[in-house]
């Protein structure tokens, strides 16, 4: 008895693999042959453009950027509040040349064929931080708890509060 | 002659191994609950990037996933060193992927569909440009929803 009890164990000692399956969640926009003719007007300051080239370097609003910049820089035009519509962005610049408001703001990634995978995880990464990190100070200040505690009615009015936005256009050579 | 007599010393007594079958059972059932089967061998180089904001991967039937990376050693010689797609256990065209990621969704009953969701498992060497032609055969198969397998830890070391 013992011994096929043994036996079973080293087998599942063998084979067992503990890691668990974990990423970065994104939906694909639906495939559309055509492109539209008139894509909706946008404000350009309401885009927060990121291009990374080949290099694996980032521009971010034609400015180049380390990547450990990049989450404090999203969350600043997020935040910006340009037309003080956003009573509960704390700390908002109030650029001109920035976004109106959360709602609005939209992020803009494109990168380039040569472009390793890991640079462009890692800014898929830190955009989502910038995000998760405004829902949660927020929900904080609203609820007293953190963004992933809270009901789901309260988390859906924090997700439309800081709607997350990104854009990504399909890659071009922009050289490097 | 007294009763009480001093018992003779017969070095230390055997630990009981009574218990033994208990502890084995116990810790067969633990690895027998906590395994998870590999289903396919890799055939290219799987070193997932960093990510911190991750979210678990649920309801593993719904999930189908696309390994992408150069290919192994023992596969160099015939298949050479560029990035390539692996599904399932064989080396594959990126032109295959729509069809089989199609074949993977008729598989799963109807009312569940729109749930599926497509991990791609990528080297972090590959470049954007073989993920995105990935991305844009997902598009066309219209399997939008995607994972970008990542592990935990800080980006900036990488």
């Amino acid at each position: 008895m013992a011994d096929i009890a043994f036996l079973l164990l080293i087998f599942f000692l063998v084979t067992t693999t503990m890691d668990v399956d974990s990423g970065i969640n994104r939906k694909l926009p639906p495939w559309e042959p055509e492109q539209l003719q008139d894509p909706p007007p946008i404000k350009k300051k309401n885009i927060f453009t990121v291009l990374v080239n080949s290099n694996d370097q980032l521009l971010v609003e034609e400015q180049l950027m380390d990547i450990e910049d990049l989450r404090e820089a999203t969350k600043r035009f997020l935040n910006n509040n340009g037309d003080g519509s956003c009573d509960y962005c704390v700390g908002g610049l109030q650029s001109p040349t920035s976004s109106d408001n959360p709602g609005k703001a939209i992020v803009s990634l494109q990168n380039d064929r040569g472009t390793s995978y890991d640079i462009y995880i890692a800014v898929q990464n830190e955009l989502a931080a910038a995000y998760n990190e405004l829902r949660n100070e927020l929900a904080q200040r609203q609820y007293g708890r953190d963004y992933e505690n809270l009901s789901d009615d309260q988390m859906d009015e924090v997700q439309d509060a800081y709607p997350q936005k990104i854009s990504e256009a399909e890659p071009v050579s922009l050289g490097g | 002659m007294s009763k009480f007599k001093k018992k003779t010393g017969g070095g230390t007594p055997a630990i009981s191994t009574a218990s033994l079958p208990d502890i084995v059972f116990m810790l067969l059932f633990f690895f027998m609950v906590t395994t998870v089967m590999r289903e396919v061998t890799l055939k290219v180089e799987n070193k997932k990037p960093k990510a911190t904001e991750i979210k678990k991967l649920e309801r593993k039937s719904l999930v189908t996933y696309i390994y992408a990376g150069a290919p192994k050693k023992a596969y160099q010689s015939q298949m050479g060193t560029e990035p390539r797609v692996q599904l399932n256990d064989a080396f594959a065209r990126v032109k295959e992927i729509q069809n089989y990621v199609i074949t993977e969704r008729e598989a799963i009953n109807e009312a569940e569909r729109p749930l599926m969701t497509v991990s791609i498992k990528a080297d972090k060497k590959v470049k954007m440009g073989l993920i995105t032609d990935i991305k844009q055969e997902l598009r066309k198969a219209n399997t939008l929803k995607i994972n970008y397998s990542t592990t935990k830890g800080e980006v900036y070391n990488n």
